[in-house]
């Protein structure tokens, strides 16, 4: 009897579980398709938030960065991607402070972990969304990140 | 009222036999007969395979092929032109013969039962007084055709794919029988032709025979699709497993035989479903409302019939692209410990309808 029971009660509840699996298919049928059609729709296609694609250092409308030159970031990329330079001048009350001249970062080397980006002290650098990185020369994808002429921004 | 075909093959017939003896309008007709299902074989193996890659595509929430021509509707062509221009590979210690007739069954088998489906009143291919008997015969042909290419590819994941394809089609041949054998048992005919002429003058059968002609109807569509070696039940060719099963040894034509046939199986799959559950040709009628059933008499039969088969088809698409392959003795109990018993009842439960009247 029991094994009676068994039977249709296995019975019953497959033809229950088939027809959930066939009522989630069918609304992923009428769902919007997620599908990118990427050259067609270059103007359009955002990227999601936390996409990285390329090393940049914000800089703001008087061309000032937060970067102050620690190198910290370049300690932390296992790649050795980063290469700030940096110098040291004097102010005008005498004091000595140092200030980033070039902050170099070669795309080609990075492995994009975001461990610059967690190491950095004034969040000078971060990621950003742009993925169309291809070029034909190498030496092209070591990018100065620095404007020219600009300078750390004051607090 | 009703559009019917054999005016024109009358017509034609009348025509041919103008000027030539009566065998040799015969032979001509066969003729143009035969081209013109192996020009519709092959038109809806095209259509069948673009809508299946959309279809799974909207299913698994993408979009499918849109790159060649618009909405990648050249897709399929560009694919077919790509596997005529293959080479058909011969492979050192195989069984040469039985290696390259093998295709030839398989397909051979698809295209005769493709002639029983009926497209339209009076366009009837392959009809006599034991149809459906002639038609489950030579679908199983099919089965010889993969079990000789597995045998004679030489290779052991060609037989375990075969074997598995034996095994299975061979089991749910039964259901399918005693699925045809519970209509038969309320049409009282086994010609295709009075089957569509029964649901067109007294209403498809699915709605006639009510809830056995339903039970029927599902558990049909869970054998066809095991049939054709497809959905839930493609084992026999599992990729992960044994790369392509009874046809990983086959390229070029040879392959897309193969490929042909498995589409075509499920169009002649849909095609029964539809002629012996949804009434063929037959259009919808409703009995009381005149208007109704006047438009949709204007619709013609061959439209209807596509109609239908195209929904089945998509029906069997849907369960193909929702379920996780089964494994063979998953596959073997679903067929002997449920299908089999389920469809005996049935049948036991349509003769009770059918002795007591209790049918429309």
């Amino acid at each position: 009897m029991n094994e009676e029971k068994n039977y249709f009660g296995e019975l019953f509840a497959g033809v229950k579980s088939l027809c959930i699996g066939l009522k989630t298919t069918m609304r992923e049928f009428f769902t919007k398709k997620i599908t990118e059609q990427y050259p067609e729709n270059r103007d359009t296609l955002v990227m999601f938030d936390r996409f990285r694609g390329s090393l940049v250092m914000p800089h703001n409308e008087n061309n000032e960065h937060k970067c102050v030159g620690c190198g910290l970031c370049e300690m932390a990329c296992p790649n050795g991607t980063i290469n700030v330079k940096s110098e040291f001048y004097e102010t005008e009350d005498g004091k000595k402070k140092k200030r980033l001249v070039k902050y170099e970062y070669n795309l080609g080397a990075c492995m994009f972990c975001q461990l610059c980006t967690r190491a950095c002290p004034h969040d000078a650098i971060t990621f950003d969304q742009s993925f169309e990185n291809a070029v034909f020369d190498r030496s092209k994808l070591v990018k100065v990140l620095n404007q020219e002429g600009s300078k750390v921004q004051e607090k | 009222m009703f559009f019917d075909f054999s005016k024109v093959t009358n017509w034609l017939h009348g025509w041919l036999t103008g000027f030539m003896p009566e065998w040799g309008a015969i032979l001509t007709e066969s003729a143009l007969v035969l081209l013109a299902i192996i020009a519709l074989y092959a038109v809806f193996a095209i259509i069948m395979i673009y809508m299946e890659r959309k279809i799974c595509a909207a299913f698994q929430c993408r979009l499918g092929p849109m790159r060649v021509g618009p909405w990648g509707l050249l897709q399929v062509f560009s694919d077919v032109f790509k596997m005529l221009t293959k080479e058909i590979v011969n492979l050192r210690k195989t069984d040469m013969f039985l290696h390259n007739l093998a295709p030839f069954l398989v397909v051979s088998a698809s295209m005769i039962t493709f002639a029983c489906l009926p497209w339209n009143k009076g366009a009837h291919i392959i009809d006599f007084n034991v149809g459906v008997f002639f038609f489950l015969a030579v679908s199983s042909i099919g089965v010889v055709g993969i079990l000789l290419a597995g045998w004679s590819s030489n290779n052991k994941y060609a037989l375990i794919g075969a074997m598995r394809s034996g095994a299975q089609i061979i089991s749910y041949e039964l259901s399918i029988g005693l699925t045809m054998l519970t209509m038969i048992c309320m049409t009282g005919t086994m010609s295709f032709s009075e089957i569509c002429m029964q649901q067109y003058e007294h209403g498809w059968n699915i709605f006639r025979g009510h809830v056995p002609a339903v039970l029927a109807f599902i558990i049909y569509l869970i054998a066809g699709n095991a049939e054709c070696n497809r959905g839930p039940f493609d084992l026999p060719e599992s990729e992960s497993e044994l790369t392509a099963g009874y046809h990983t040894e086959y390229s070029g034509m040879h392959f897309g035989y193969y490929y042909l046939a498995e589409f075509m199986n499920l169009f002649i799959c849909a095609g029964m479903a539809s002629t012996i559950f949804l009434g063929g040709w037959a259009p919808l009628q409703i009995p009381g409302l005149e208007g109704f059933n006047d438009i949709m008499s204007a619709i013609p039969g061959a439209v209807w019939f596509l109609g239908k088969t195209f929904f089945v088809i998509f029906l069997l698409m849907w369960l193909r692209w929702t379920f996780p392959r089964l494994r063979i003795d998953q596959i073997l109990s679903l067929e002997w410990k449920y299908l089999v018993p389920i469809s005996m009842l049935n049948l036991i439960l349509m003769a009770l309808a059918v002795s007591f009247g209790l049918y429309f």
